[in-house]
Order: structure tokens, then sequence, then C-alpha cells
């Protein structure tokens, strides 16, 4: 068996979402060849989904706000699992990240002095999100798609990456099908930036697209790399809950920054019970001041809604269970009651919501500058990844680098809204810098033809297995086990559950067999994503299963409480030499003297 | 629940024949939905696009009852009850298989364009001031997803064939949004009259008639753009051009 096609490329990027594609870009600009393969169209990359905003301290809109403010809500957000020289960086060159955009094209919305302007968000101290209504994804992916095809990069469009492979210890490029014919493609590479996005296919009720199969850090951990954090996925607390086929779909924070308030079955604003002591300072403790705040009064504090969305989660969990949601297992989500008092009411809504009204209006028949929405909680990010370097997102293994969500560090616990995007900016950027810097400054790299011929031949056997195990079946089970036995609300004995089901799914996924041909074939395509989504299923839960706590995204009902210890550690995972996987506590990397001091003074 | 039938188009680049299937349509269901089930439960190897399922990517273009649709976004309690429901794949483009067409012709007409280029920054940041009333035009232009069903609906495409010669609106959207973004110092009309083959357009709305971003492609980018066209050319449209915007 041999491969149709054959590449080679000094940088190699996988993946053209908002990280990909800067990093391709920052490449291309550093003299090298540089390739780019993505699983669907340019442009229809998961990025493009992204709603409510790019967060930066550019303080435009309050002017309070620097990289330090930006820091430590970055890390208490965090709970000060994150790397704290990546929340630095991020904090620090994220306003740069986004005036470049706009001198690339982008048109975000405009402050009255003509500036970018910036909208409340969860956990944001200040106004800080750079927003184009609430299609800021759209905005961001289309202005770097259209730069980006002019700066000489050769794009591979439907081409979906199965492995890595290696020199020695370092990487030296990856196999790849094309989707439009089934051709198996060889890449060569010096160095590759891994920027595939997140994994959350593996649950049932999910914002994320098919794409979201977990390959970056699976491959990566194939490849030998170590993964971090993975016990923390995080649960946006709106999602549509109903009709029961959009379950799932994301509602942005951005209604509640707009003034949108939960309320419980009995018309009652539950958020206002449960305010975490480390955030009851900056929060208001009554609706008048809450709403004050989000018409921009700087004396103001933000109105529970607005805490962060680990805590909101499990609040609306906590109504919905307790017999206190709505009709179909969500809790009310209004913005409609704050037509009155703004100027153009309805209409207000409409202009500033505008994908929102759409969405509800065409999913589900509702609109919502009239009635309020039904919404409950959807697996919507992964904060855990590959561990990289915080300076050059190199991971583990030479030559391979990774940005954005498939990167692990920035986050830590819990991400703040608006922190992937400035994430995908600032990383993916320091990504291609580094990864072409790593190709220039190491030789070649040799092809070992028996890990392409390995690599092929994963790929093509389901076809030899015609009658056996249905794909779709096997992902459908995996989902619903990740969904009820690691979810929002966890247990030891669900847990340890879940990795044997895990184990049993895979010896499943072993037999599956395809049926047709190999043009175009998503029965096969899912038979493929299934190594990947098992092997990172795995790793959520067994990093969750050692961390006896709760913490961010990840909550046990039998550890309800943080734990200083595990305050401590991060989870880092590898692949063992039995081929066994394996979970190791690392220390959280320790701040320096000046972050120190930033966070003590920020509190 | 009643089950409802889809006439489905199979086949590939040499040809192929509409299958039926049939399939339970639960509440809310769009028409991706239906899709998505009946590839897990009859035809596992059937081909669409899809990526958001929440009309945000542009990705599952087809046409649904013989109308270019997003089918994520395409409701069946909207459709006939009872009635078979057709889909089969965009008639501009070529077909790969089944629900899937080549669209990277689109792709390619794009890189054509002259891409943006500022003016210097004149602000003291060493950025720009821009008001937001200067930008909401450009605005309602960078809503496009790139469903591509404008180029579909399209007769100079989808009939005349004129691939070689005309853009479509699509394109005329994302050169109207680059001429009329107020940093922009680049000079596009030359190229949109004798390449992008705008003269081929004679205005009759379908593309914003079909467009799921409710762009006003035709009155808003397209008859501007004639306007400077005309405004530096004679142009055989000039006459139909003044006379739809009144003037
Ligand atoms: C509905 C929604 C709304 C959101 N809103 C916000 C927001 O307002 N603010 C914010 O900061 N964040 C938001 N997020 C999160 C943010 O959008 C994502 O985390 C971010 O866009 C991820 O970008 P990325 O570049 O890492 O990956 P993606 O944009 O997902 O791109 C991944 C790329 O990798 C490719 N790929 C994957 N696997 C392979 C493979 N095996 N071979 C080849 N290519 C592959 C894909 O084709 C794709 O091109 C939102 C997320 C969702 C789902
Ligand atoms: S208005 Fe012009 S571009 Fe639009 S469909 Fe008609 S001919 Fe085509
Ligand atoms: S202009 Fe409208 S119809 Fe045309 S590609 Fe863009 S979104 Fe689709
Ligand atoms: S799947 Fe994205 S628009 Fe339909």
């Amino acid at each position: 068996m041999a491969e149709s096609f054959t590449h080679d490329h000094d940088v190699l990027v996988i993946g053209a979402g908002g990280a990909g594609l800067r990093a391709a870009i920052e490449a291309a600009a550093a003299g090298v060849k540089v390739g780019l393969v993505c699983k669907s169209l340019l442009g229809k990359a998961h990025t493009v989904m992204a709603e409510g905003g790019v967060a930066a301290a550019l303080a435009h809109v309050d002017d309070r706000d620097s990289w330090r403010v930006h820091f430590a809500d970055t890390m208490r957000g965090g709970q000060y699992l994150n790397n704290p020289r990546m929340a630095e960086l991020h904090a620090k060159e994220a306003p740069e990240r986004v005036r470049e955009l706009e001198a690339w094209g982008a048109l975000f919305d405009r402050t009255r002095e003509g500036k970018i302007l910036q909208r409340n968000f969860g956990g944001h101290r200040y106004p800080r999100l750079a927003h184009v209504g609430d299609r800021t994804g759209l905005e961001m992916i289309r202005t770097l798609q259209d730069h980006g095809i002019h700066q000489g990069i050769e794009v591979f469009m439907e081409v979906t990456v199965v492995e890595l492979l290696k020199d020695g210890d370092r990487v030296s490029g990856c196999v790849a099908y094309d989707r439009e014919r089934g051709k198996m493609h060889l890449f060569k590479a010096k160095s590759i930036v891994m920027a595939t996005g997140g994994i959350g296919r593996a649950y049932k009720i999910t914002s994320n697209s098919w794409e979201y199969t977990g390959d970056g850090q699976s491959l990566a951990y194939h490849a030998g790399a170590e993964l971090l954090d993975m016990e923390f996925v995080q649960f946006h607390p709106t999602g549509m809950v109903w009709p029961p086929s959009v379950r799932g779909i994301l509602v942005t924070e951005g209604v509640r920054g707009e003034g949108g308030v939960l309320r419980n079955k009995a018309g009652k604003r539950f958020m206002f019970d449960d305010i975490p002591d480390n955030y009851k300072a900056q929060t208001a403790d009554n609706e008048e001041e809450g709403w004050r705040y989000c018409q921009g009064d700087k004396n103001a504090r933000r109105p529970p809604e607005l805490l962060t969305r680990d805590h909101v989660a499990r609040c609306i969990m906590r109504e919905v269970k307790g017999g206190r949601g709505s009709p179909n297992g969500g809790v009310f989500l209004d913005v409609a009651w704050i037509k009155p008092h703004v100027p153009g009411g309805a209409e207000h809504i409409k202009k500033k919501l505008p994908s929102m009204y759409h969405q509800f209006k065409e999913l589900a028949g509702i609109d919502i500058t009239q009635v309020p929405m039904e919404v409950g909680p959807t697996t919507h990010y992964i904060m855990g990844g590959v561990r990289v370097d915080a300076d050059t997102q190199m991971s583990t293994v030479p030559g391979l680098f990774a940005a954005g969500e498939c990167a692990a560090g920035l986050h830590g616990a819990n991400r703040l809204g608006g922190n992937s995007l400035s994430d995908l900016i600032v990383f993916g950027k320091r990504a291609g810098e580094y990864a072409a810097k790593f190709a220039k400054e190491n030789g070649g790299v040799q092809i070992d033809r028996a890990q392409v011929e390995a690599a092929e031949c994963m790929v093509l056997e389901p076809f030899g297995r015609s009658a056996a195990e249905n794909a779709y079946a096997v992902q459908h089970d995996l989902q619903n086990t990740m969904q009820d036995l690691v979810g929002i609300v966890r247990n030891e004995g669900e847990m340890a559950q879940a990795v044997d089901k895990v184990a049993e799914l895979a010896r499943r996924a072993a037999v599956v067999g395809v049926s047709g041909n190999r043009e175009y074939n998503p029965g096969w395509h899912t038979a493929i994503d299934l190594r990947n989504l098992l092997t990172v299923s795995e790793a959520v839960a067994r990093s969750a299963l050692l961390r006896k706590e709760s913490r961010g995204g990840h909550f046990r009902e039998d550890y309800p409480d943080k734990d200083k210890r595990f305050g401590t550690v991060n989870h880092a995972i590898r692949k063992g030499a039995d081929g066994q996987m394996e979970v190791f506590e690392v220390a959280v990397p320790t701040p320096s003297d000046e972050l120190q001091a930033v966070i003590k003074e920020m509190g | 629940m009643a089950k409802t039938t889809f006439s489905i188009y199979r086949g590939d680049s040499e040809g192929g024949q509409f299958a039926d299937y049939q399939t339970e349509v639960g509440e809310g269901m769009v028409v991706l939905d239906c899709v998505h089930q009946i590839q897990a439960e009859s035809a596992p190897d059937l081909a669409v696009r899809w990526n958001c399922k929440a009309g945000k990517c542009g990705s599952c273009s087809a046409e649904v009852n013989g109308k270019p649709r997003l089918m994520c976004m395409t409701r069946m309690s909207d459709l006939p009850e009872g009635e078979t429901v057709t889909l089969e794949p965009l008639k501009a483009f070529p077909r790969l298989r089944d629900l899937v067409t080549d669209v990277s012709w689109n792709y390619g007409v794009k890189q054509g364009i002259a891409k943006f280029a500022p003016r210097a920054p004149d602000a003291e940041d060493g950025t720009w001031r821009m008001q937001q009333e200067d930008i909401d035009r450009v605005q309602e232009f960078r809503k496009c997803i790139e469903c591509f069903l404008c180029q579909d609906v399209c007769h100079v495409l989808r009939d005349h064939r004129k691939h070689g010669e005309f853009a479509g609106p699509r394109h005329f959207v994302y050169a109207a949004a680059l001429e009329m973004h107020p940093l922009d110092t680049a000079d596009r009309v030359e190229a949109l009259k004798e390449q992008e083959g705008l003269g081929y357009c004679n205005i009759t709305k379908c593309c914003t008639t079909v467009c799921p971003e409710g762009i006003t492609i035709t009155d808003n980018a397209i008859i501007p753009l004639k306007e400077r066209v005309v405004d530096r050319h004679y142009d055989p449209m000039r006459s139909l051009v003044r006379g739809l915007i009144g003037r």
C-alpha cells in the first residue's frame, strides 16, 4: 500500500481555526514554507461559532483596566491552576493581537469616540470583550482567512490527519486522508503546530461540532507528548434545551452581559442565593445594582448571573434537580424584561444579540424580545490539552507545537468567556513563530516507512470488516457514557465505571466495519475518529478520578470542597512504555514575584 | 410519530439517481437532523457537509424541495406535512458525492480580488478611529457565512455557467465590503467590470431572497458597485441602474 500524495513543508499547521490560521500567518511571515491542513472547508472551523467576544485589556470602556487586572481575573477564574507565565503573556499581548486584526480588516463594534467597543462578560472585572454583535468568531476567522490566503500558505481543505510520525524523538510529519476521494497523503515537516480544537463530541449534549473529536490531544499523546489538566471540561451554563434536536446549541453569555437574568419556575432570580466567598466583594447583592452594572455604571458590581461558568452551571443544575426548573428541564433566561429600560426596546435587543434572536426564532419559534428562553448546561470547552512550554508553545515532543483549545495551561481549572479567542491569536502567533524558528534551526527529517504503513493500515482496516460493529453506535454509546458518568457532577464509582466502559467501547471500536467506498464516506470518517474520542475520554475520566476535590470545571459530589493540596498540582498524562495511559502529578509553576504581587493586590 | 419519506440524490461526479429513505420526524427537527438519522439508521455512507448545526458556518447548503437552503436551519414543520422531501446538491457547482459539491472555485475567485489595504494609522495610539454609523453597512456584508446559496441561485452561474467570467453575488458582497471599508485604499472598480463580470448581473434579486443572513445583496452591495463602475465607464446597464435607484 502507498499513499497517493506526498508533501514537504518546513512548518505544517494542523487546524485552520483562529489558532491555526494565526500560526500559519506568523510562520509564513518568517519566510519558511508553510502548509495548513483542515478537516473541513476554510472558514468553517469552530472559531466561526464564537459569539460573545475576544478578551483584551484595551481599556477603551473603562480606563481602570490593564494587563494586570486581566491577568488576575484569568488566574482567579482558573482557580490558580493556570500556568502563570501563559496568563501573563496572554494578558499582555492580547491588546496588540486584537489591534492587528483591525489592521487586517476586522470591523469591531465602536465606542462613541470611534474606538473598539468592549462588553462585560463573566469573571472579567471590567468591560473587556471586543466584539461584533454576537458573531465575533465569524469576524475573527474571516479576517484571518482573508488575510491568510495572500501569504503564500499552501492550504489543504477537507484533509484529516490520522497519525503523527517521528524521527527519533522528534516529530517528522503526519499521515492524512482527503475526504473527497479518500486518498492517503504523507506530509513531511520539520515542525508541526497542532491547532485542532476541542473534544466536545465525546459528550451527548454539546455546543461543539462533529470536528471536535479530540484529534490533536489524541495524536500528540500517541506520538509521546504529555497532556495536562484533562479533567477540566467546561460545561457552559446556557445551552438551548428545546426542541430536543437542538439541545446543547449555545446561548451566548452575551445575553447575560446585556442584562439577561436567570429565573426558576417560581420566577425567582436564584443566582443571588449562592455567591462564592471569593467573589462576594465584586458581586451585586441586589437586582437594581446588577442592572446598573449592565448599563455601564462603573460604581456598580456585576450581577451574580455573570459569575464564572462552572458556578452558574451548577446553580442551574441545582434548580433543575430540586424540581424548580422550566418545563423542558432547564431554567429561564429572560432578556425581554429589559425592554422598558432601554431606548429602542425590542429593537435594542435585536441589535445587540442578532444571532440569538435569529437562532431562537428559526429553531424554536420563540421571540426572545417577548418571552424568556429555556436554557441548561452544555459541554463547551476543554481547559486541558497538550502540555506546552509557556513561551514557545512546544510540547514535550521536539518540533511538535500546540496552540488554541487543544493546548493546556492558560485557563487552569476554568476558562473565562472571551479568553479563548484571545488565546488563539496570542499563542497561535507564538506557536507559528517558534515552529518556524525550530524548522530553521534544525535540519531535515527522515520518514520511517514502517510508521507510515502502520498508519495507513489502521485507517483502511474497517473496510475489510463490513458486517461488524457500527461506528455510529459506538460513538453514541460513548457520548452517553461520558455524559452520564463524567459530566457536570462526578463521583468515584461512576467515573471508575466510565473507565471500564471506555475500555469496552475501545474493544468494540476495534471491530467496527464500514460499507461503501472511500469517497466522502461519513461512516468511515466516524470510524476513524473513534480512536481519538476514546483516547481523550479515557484521559478525562482518569484525571478526574485522581482529583479528589472540587475545583473549577471539575465538581465531585463525594469531595464537594476544594483541597489545598490539589491546589498546587496539575495532572499530566503520558503513554507508558507498555502502551497504558499513565496519570501523574506535576507542580503548578510558581508565579514570578511580580505576578505574585499582582495576584495579592487584585485579590 | 409519523414517518416521512426523503428522496435524496445519491451519486458522484459521473452521475446518480434519487433514492428514498424513511425516517421518523420528532418535535423541532430540522432537515439536517433527518439526514443524520438516516445516516445512522440506513445509509452510513450518505455524504453531507455540516459543522455548526446552528446556521453559523454555511457548510450544509443544499436544495430542499428545489430551493437553495441551509439544511440545519430548515425546520421540518415548515415543510408541507406528509409530503416527500427532496434533497439534492447545489446545482451551480460540480457534484462530488451525494449532497456534497465542489465549491473550491469560490475560494479561487476570492483570492483573485485585491486584498484589504488600509491607509496608514492616523490616531495618536497608532490605530484608527471609526464611527459606528460608518461601518454599519460593511458589517452587514461581513455577516456573510459563505454558504454560497446566492451563487447557487444566480442564473448567470446556475444556467449560463459563466464561472470563468463572473464572480457571483457572494464575491460582489466581499468586494463591496472592501470598497466601502472606511480604511481601505485599494481600487477594485476596473477589475469588477473586466474580470469579475459585474455587468452580467441584471438585478433579478434572487440572491437577496435566499441569503440566510438577510444581507441585502442587490440593493446594498451590487447596485452601489455598479454605480461606481458607471461613474467611471459607459456601461450597458447604466440606464437600468439609474432607473432602479430612482435617479
Ligand atoms: C458556540 C460557541 C461559542 C463560543 N464563543 C466564544 C466566545 O465568545 N469567546 C471566546 O473566547 N471563545 C468562545 N468559544 C470558544 C472558542 O470558539 C473555541 O475554543 C475556539 O474557537 C477554538 O479555536 P481553535 O483555533 O483552537 O480551534 P477550531 O477553531 O476549532 O479549529 C480546529 C481546526 O482543526 C481542524 N482539525 C481538527 N482535527 C483535525 C485533523 N485530525 N486533521 C486536520 N484538521 C483537523 C478543524 O478542521 C479546524 O480547522 C465558543 C465556542 C463555541 C462552540
Ligand atoms: S441580482 Fe444579480 S447576482 Fe443576484 S441573482 Fe440576480 S443576476 Fe445574480
Ligand atoms: S451573501 Fe448570503 S447567501 Fe451569499 S454566501 Fe454570503 S451568506 Fe450565503
Ligand atoms: S451546519 Fe453550519 S450552517 Fe448549517
